[in-house]
């Protein structure tokens, strides 16, 4: 459970958000939506602790970030996974080695039982035969495979994924995305989701918050999506022809 | 006022690299492999160029001596003098500023704008112990590759002197040992670990902060090459005026 109150950051005098009030539950799919630009990235690594907020507080099951030795802040650190927007895997080692290196930094584990692990959590994510490969040799949606074990490898409490399925066609998109809530289940993390993707919203948003322009718009679930008469939501969600075609199909009595 | 928060960031950023260290293990794989990027793949260029400096430095002192009673053996002992002092030292560390500065620049910036140091920072990781700690302590190993550098250039220096029909093998050679200064080896090795220490770390600046994507880390590797070399030329007059005038 993160609970996030009244958080407040910028940069060089522009605020970015504008104090966001909000909460992530434990073993869901929270999801922030909200169009490019609008803050997404920004409150996704304010709840990581790579930019500090200027005001605000944020809990991670009660404990405040802020009020720790950096010693303890660091372990709070282990305890947080995160599949970055283009996977940010590190170029120079394989697939095998993206994936222990968490383990290798903070573990004094032996090799193979650090292999075992490894081994464990990439069949978990569906990835076999490419354990030795770079990964400039695999493709997109193998990266963020490797990407979701490499954040899951230390068992983390916390997981946060930045737009996990952009770049990548739809089909995939959707095992990514199931990837992520299964996971979210059976290891019982608190998950939170930068998406702009409605695909995603239909497929696992248990929790959805909308962001705009640094103010947190509207939350709710996604049966609640269609409904809302938010006309920021209602922009954002008919703004993809699809959806307003099974609407107005819908209207029809089609 | 510009060049002043720059400098103070390269400071904060020293700070930051020599504060909490990555587990021992780790640091030396890493460091073995720096030194076989940094230091052993610029052994071949290195080499080439010192051998031609030193051969183009002593058919230049060669044709310049147009007065009889000059000795032939100037050539040796202004060779030696200039690959030593100079072009060994200095001249090969501003070319290094464009081979391994470029290297270390594009490769941070890249993990910069791939989120790969945010990556590591997620973990708790201290990036900057990480990723720029290795390559000074592999740099550190630069003064053998200088150390080979001044052989060949003094090599080079013979071979164009002695088979270009300047002067004979034993007035190179007596040149070669007139006068010697054993202080000016030290000079150039003190200059030399100023300049390791410089090639290692504004680079690593340059890709470190650096904002933006794929074509600002090109532009990074070209402001870094630049600053590198002024940063090279400025320490070693610097140091030569601390070391060599009295
Ligand atoms: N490190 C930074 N420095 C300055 N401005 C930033 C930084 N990171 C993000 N911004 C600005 O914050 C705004 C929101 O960006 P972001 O959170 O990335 O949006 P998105 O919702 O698309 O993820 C953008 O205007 C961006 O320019
Ligand atoms: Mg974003």
């Amino acid at each position: 459970m993160i609970e996030v109150t009244n958080l407040h950051k910028g940069f060089n005098g522009e605020a970015i958000l504008k104090g966001i009030t909000t909460s992530f539950e434990r073993g869901k799919t929270n999801l922030i939506i909200g169009t490019s630009g609008s803050g997404k990235t920004v409150f996704l690594k304010c709840l990581l602790g790579l930019f500090v907020p200027e005001e605000g507080s944020i809990l991670y099951d009660g404990i405040s970030y802020t009020n720790l030795s950096p010693e303890e802040q660091r372990s709070l650190r282990q305890q947080m996974g995160m599949v970055f927007q283009g996977s940010a895997l590190f170029d120079s080692m394989t697939v095998e080695e993206n994936v222990m290196f968490p383990l290798q930094m903070f573990t004094k584990q032996k090799k193979t039982e650090m292999l075992e692990r490894v081994h464990a959590v990439l069949e978990r994510v569906n990835l076999e035969n490419a354990h030795k490969k770079l990964p400039s040799e695999i493709s997109g949606g193998m990266q963020k495979r490797v990407a979701i074990a490499r954040a899951i490898v230390t068992r983390p409490k916390y997981l946060f994924c930045d737009e996990p399925n952009s770049g990548l066609d739809p089909r995939t998109a959707i095992v990514i995305d199931n990837l992520i809530k299964e996971i979210t289940e059976e290891y019982d993390i608190t998950t939170v989701i930068n998406t702009h993707d409605m695909n995603s919203v239909m497929e696992i948003g248990e929790k959805i918050i909308f962001l705009q322009k640094g103010h947190l718009e509207w939350e709710g679930d996604k049966s609640q999506i269609f409904t809302t008469d938010n006309k920021a939501v209602t922009d954002f969600v008919y703004s993809s022809n699809l959806f307003k075609k099974v609407r107005d199909a819908q209207l029809k009595g089609l | 006022m510009f060049y002043l928060d720059a400098i103070g960031r390269y400071f904060l950023m020293l700070k930051g690299v020599f504060g909490r260290m990555t587990k021992g293990s780790v640091l030396r794989s890493l460091t073995l492999k720096e030194i076989d990027d940094l230091i052993i793949g610029s052994l071949g260029i290195v080499a080439f160029i010192s051998f031609f400096i030193g051969a183009v430095v002593a058919i230049q002192t060669a044709l310049n001596l147009t007065n009889p009673i000059i000795p032939r053996q100037l050539i040796g002992f202004a060779s030696r003098q200039s690959v030593i002092l100079e072009f060994a030292p200095t001249f090969i560390s501003v070319i290094m500023a464009g081979k391994v500065g470029s290297f270390i620049t594009s490769s941070i910036g890249t993990m910069r704008v791939t989120e790969q140091i945010d990556a590591l920072e997620v973990m708790g990781i201290n990036s900057l112990n990480y990723l720029v700690f290795p390559k000074i302590i592999a740099m550190m190993t630069y003064p053998f590759l200088i150390a080979i550098s001044m052989f060949l250039g003094i090599l080079g220096g013979y071979i164009a002197g002695v088979y270009g029909g300047f002067l004979s093998s034993d007035e190179f050679i007596t040149g070669l040992q007139d006068e010697f200064i054993p202080f000016h080896l030290v000079y150039a090795f003190l200059k030399t670990l100023l300049f390791a220490f410089l090639l290692a770390t504004i680079p690593s600046f340059h890709g470190y902060y650096m904002k933006g994507g794929a074509l600002e880390v090109g532009k990074a590797s070209t402001t870094s090459f630049v600053w590198t070399s002024v940063a090279i030329i400025i320490g070693n007059y610097i140091l030569t005026q601390l070391l060599l005038s009295s």
